[in-house]
């Protein structure tokens, strides 16, 4: 067990070592000379070359990286060259309200998705089984934005029922908090929840067909027994969709905050694209990879308990 | 073993029908037509479009439909309808570069993964998993941020990102095409790598990549407008994403501008989606789950065969040995069937045996004999879609055959014991032993916690097992075979049942473990008074252990007798042939041959063995 939790740690920080890298390179050949989209088109020279050497690109590729990533490693991601504020405050600042989204979205899925996906795999080809199949179908492709924008249409601007925009800190007022993450985290979540119900329900009836199902009906138990070994061995599938899903959940809640207008990473990311300012750039993959590493490693553990197989490999 | 009701072994798939059959799918159908026309439209927006698309005119600024503008202006001024004609054009140009990238990277990369194997393997995977735990959309904003004007780079790194899809499929599906013995043929007869790859790869991984691609244009569409939304892309090319972040911002006092971009956006990846679930579903060849109709169907012709109908041996086979009130088990005239096109396919067709207690039953027959679901419809755990129909099943001398499919399921674990075929796959690989032996000692017989514990350990030790604490802590993956069926011929015993049923219970293990599990099957028979009826395709077997022999062919029971008689004088030439057949086995073969002193060979060379 414990070299089983090594591996994937190394595994993970190895991973996060490569997009750090890659990224870093990726940036800088793509943007070149990032002065003038900092400064805007009207700057002269002279305030380009000033601006390049205060954020010292004036300075070998190699530099730049070394000084950059020993940085990095201690959780410092140097200053905006835009604002010159630190990176990391910009971040603690927007994180928190991308998380709320995108955890609430998750919880959604997770709850939703089982409580679907058994339902349709105890009774497969009732109505219930033919709404999940449709659904799968288009809300597996549909953008989780294009869904923001129909909810807004509906729920906010129709009926009036949320904040169409905005966001609103648990500090001011939980009520006001849940109220303004609450039409995002849908918008985000019914495709992963169709898709982690679909892969459950498949799973479920896949199950229900081995032998060791028959054994343990022809050993009397209930159908609720066996429904629980069922559920546990067609869990790990699932599990690793919705964990999947969280990485899809934060690519798509950058533009979904923009349709509901909500203070999170989607507008720093926006921005900081437009402007070149590559630290913050940096600064947001090596964080969402983070969460990334941190979610594939939970799941290792909860797949390595839930299947006593791939503990012993 | 299971026979399969249905043909699995389906006719590849042909590309000509492959179209037939989707055009025969109206959900595939209306899908096709919409892309068609959005693609029509695209590629003929220079002719269809009514104006230039970045014209301005401040007279149709917001306005609503109307005055020569099917769907009016947005808020500079310019036509949506000519717009959204030409930002159809973007969007599928840009979802083609996405899906050929993709293909170019993923597929090569999976194909070499699969076939090649080893370090090979390893990288390209880690590489795989790597990409697809990236969030996409910000490396793209990334890109973007230097390369913000230029639409097809960017739609290339999404095809980057997109690839892994179709690495999975084609690694999954070159693995598999390795294991096949056509390959190792190709390579033996020296036909080269590369060429292996071209001619038996290509047509395997051909239609699960067309499935794949009509997903990945789909997903390629929503994230490109994404990024338009964002911003990102040249102002002077309309596209969709864009005139949704224009709609966006109106949307309070003009929602129709946001309307038409998001309908085109939605209409366009659900008709990919559909298409390409129908593709999906065309593609594999699945089991249909039959209906309720049809079972019901497949039940009535059971009980009532029209009279048309081309079933000679309507009367039962087989003959009963013992009175009703003395059997463990009797069944007079068992017919079990599936649904097929056709109303019904029957497997045992009229079916009588029954067994005394303390009596050992052998039901002998090949593969697609009906043994295996004469049993299954003794415990009535028939699989999906299966309907038996007997004019009675006794289990210790009362009627069952009528009892509802609870009162049924309450016999089994106390009544019934059932020992399956293959150990490996009989024990549920998540929990441990221990477990899977005392939860039905605590919920269907009801006892305590220890005392459930208790009687485990000791069955356990009854069957053989030298070191039970360790057996009863292990998980299934961590005991052998041998071990795994003592294992679960204790969980069948453990309830003490008065009929144990033992479905081939020998055949997937060693041959010297078959002779101690046989043996330890007939000391616990006769230790606990049991009538054991154990169905086999294999004569040493029914030499071993059995009293008495039922011989099925083709769903009906062609000879039965004490198994004496039935060696020495088998009356039916199909039981002489599987006789024959058995004599290779090693097991048994002195009382083979005792039974046989003095008797000819019938018949040698007969029927290939059932496995």
């Amino acid at each position: 067990m414990f070299s089983f939790i090594a591996k994937r740690l190394v595994s993970g920080i190895v991973l996060l070592f490569v997009v750090a890298t890659g990224t870093f390179f990726l940036a800088h050949a793509a943007i070149g000379d990032p002065t003038p989209g900092l400064l805007g088109n009207s700057a002269t020279a002279v305030q380009q070359d000033a601006l390049r050497h205060k954020i010292g690109v004036d300075r070998p590729l190699l530099t730049q990286f070394w000084d950059w990533l020993s940085h990095a490693v201690t959780g410092d991601f140097g200053t905006s060259w835009r604002t010159f504020t630190p990176v990391n405050a910009d971040l603690a600042q927007r994180l928190p309200v991308t998380l709320s989204i995108v955890v609430f979205a998750t919880l959604l899925s997770a709850v939703f998705g089982v409580i679907i996906g058994v339902a349709c795999g105890l009774r497969p080809g009732s109505v219930l089984d033919r709404i999940l199949k449709f659904a799968s179908v288009v809300l597996f492709a549909l953008p989780g934005y294009w869904v923001a924008i129909v909810l807004v249409n509906v729920f906010a601007l129709g009926l009036g029922w949320f904040n169409a925009v905005g966001y609103v800190d648990p500090v001011v007022s939980v009520g006001g908090w849940i109220q303004s993450i609450t039409l995002p985290s849908i918008a985000l979540a019914l495709g992963a929840i169709v898709m982690v119900a679909e892969q459950l329900r498949n799973g479920f009836l896949e199950i229900n067909n081995q032998d060791y199902v028959r054994t343990l009906r022809a050993r009397g138990l209930s159908k609720g027994r066996v429904t629980r070994h069922v559920l546990r061995n067609a869990s790990p599938a699932a599990l690793t969709v919705l964990a999947m899903m969280f990485v899809g959940l934060l690519g798509g809640a950058i533009v979904v905050e923009l349709v509901f207008y909500l203070p999170g990473i989607g507008q720093l990311t926006q921005q900081s694209s437009q402007n070149g300012n590559i630290p913050v750039l940096l600064g947001l993959t090596v964080v969402t990879v983070v969460f990334v590493v941190v979610i594939n490693f939970l799941l290792d553990l909860v797949l390595g308990w839930v299947n006593p197989k791939v503990r012993d490999r | 073993m299971t026979a399969a009701p249905f043909p699995t072994n389906l006719a590849p798939v042909k590309r000509v029908s492959l179209l037939r059959r989707f055009m025969r799918k109206p959900a595939g159908v209306i899908a096709l037509v919409v892309m068609v026309l959005i693609v029509l439209s695209a590629v003929l927006a220079p002719w269809l479009a009514p104006f230039d698309p970045n014209l301005v005119n401040f007279k149709i600024t917001n306005a609503g439909p109307g005055n020569g503008h099917l769907l009016g202006g947005d808020s500079a001024g310019r036509d949506i309808l000519s717009r959204l004609l030409y930002g159809g054009q973007l969007t599928l140009f840009g979802a083609l570069i996405t899906c050929v990238s993709a293909v170019l990277i993923g597929v090569p990369a999976g194909v070499c993964s699969g076939y090649f194997g080893g370090v090979t393997d390893r990288i390209c995977t880690w590489i795989s998993d790597g990409l697809q735990s990236i969030p996409g959309l910000i490396m793209l904003m990334v890109v973007a941020a230097g390369t913000g004007q230029s639409f097809p780079v960017l739609m290339v790194v999404l095809g980057l990102f997109m690839a892994p899809g179709y690495f999975r499929i084609t690694r999954g599906r070159a693995m598999a095409v390795r294991k096949e013995p056509y390959i190792d043929a190709a390579r033996v007869s020296g036909v080269t790598n590369p060429r292996i790859l071209r001619t038996h790869m290509a047509r395997a991984v051909y239609p699960p990549i067309v499935v794949q691609s009509a997903l990945t244009a789909g997903i390629a569409i929503g994230m490109q407008a994404g990024l338009q939304f964002l911003g990102i892309g040249s102002a002077q090319t309309p596209s969709w994403g864009q005139m949704m972040a224009n709609g966006m911002q109106v949307i309070q006092n003009y929602p129709l501008i946001l309307l038409w971009p998001s309908i085109a956006l939605g209409l366009t990846i659900a008709a990919l989606a559909f298409i390409g679930t129908t593709l999906a579903d065309l593609i594999s060849v699945r089991v249909e789950r039959p209906t309720r109709r049809m079972r019901l169907k497949a039940r009535q012709l059971l009980v009532t065969p029209p009279a048309t109908a081309d079933l000679p041996n309507r009367v039962a086979s087989g003959e009963h040995a013992h009175r009703v009130e003395d059997c463990a088990l009797r069944i007079d005239n068992l017919r079990v069937g599936y649904p097929a096109p056709d109303g019904v396919k029957e497997v045992v067709r009229g079916v009588s045996l029954d067994a005394a207690p303390g009596e050992v039953l052998g039901i002998v027959g090949e593969s697609g004999s009906g043994k295996t679901q004469t049993m299954f419809s003794v415990l009535d755990l028939l699989p999906a879609g299966g309907t038996a129909v007997a004019d009675g099943i006794y289990v210790g001398g009362k009627e069952v055959g009528k009892l509802s499919t609870t009162a049924r399921a309450a016999l089994l674990g106390r009544s019934i014991g059932y020992v399956p075929q293959e150990p490996m796959t009989n024990l549920d690989p998540s929990y441990t032993i221990e477990h899977q032996l005392v939860e039905p000692l605590r919920h269907v017989q009801g006892m305590a916690k220890e005392d459930a514990r208790k009687r485990a350990r000791e069955v356990l030790v009854r069957v053989g097992i030298k070191d039970p604490e360790r057996v009863l802590k292990s998980y299934p993956h961590q005991i052998s075979g041998g071990m795994a069926q003592r294992v679960l011929i204790a969980g069948a015993v453990s309830g003490r049942p008065s009929l144990l049923v033992a479905d081939e219970p020998t055949t997937a293990l060693d041959v010297t473990v078959q002779a101690e599990v046989l043996e330890l099957l007939r000391e616990l028979q006769q230790e606990y008074g049991m009538a054991l009826v154990i169905v086999t395709h294999n004569f040493g077997v029914v030499a071993d252990i059995c009293d008495r022999v039922v011989v099925m062919k083709d769903g009906r029971i062609v000879e039965s007798g004490p198994v004496e008689r039935i060696f020495r004088q088998p009356e039916n030439p199909y039981t002489a042939e599987l006789i024959a057949a058995s004599l290779d086995d090693a097991e048994g073969r002195h009382e083979l041959d005792r039974a046989w002193a003095g008797a000819p060979a019938a018949h040698v060379g007969g029927e290939e063995d059932a496995r």
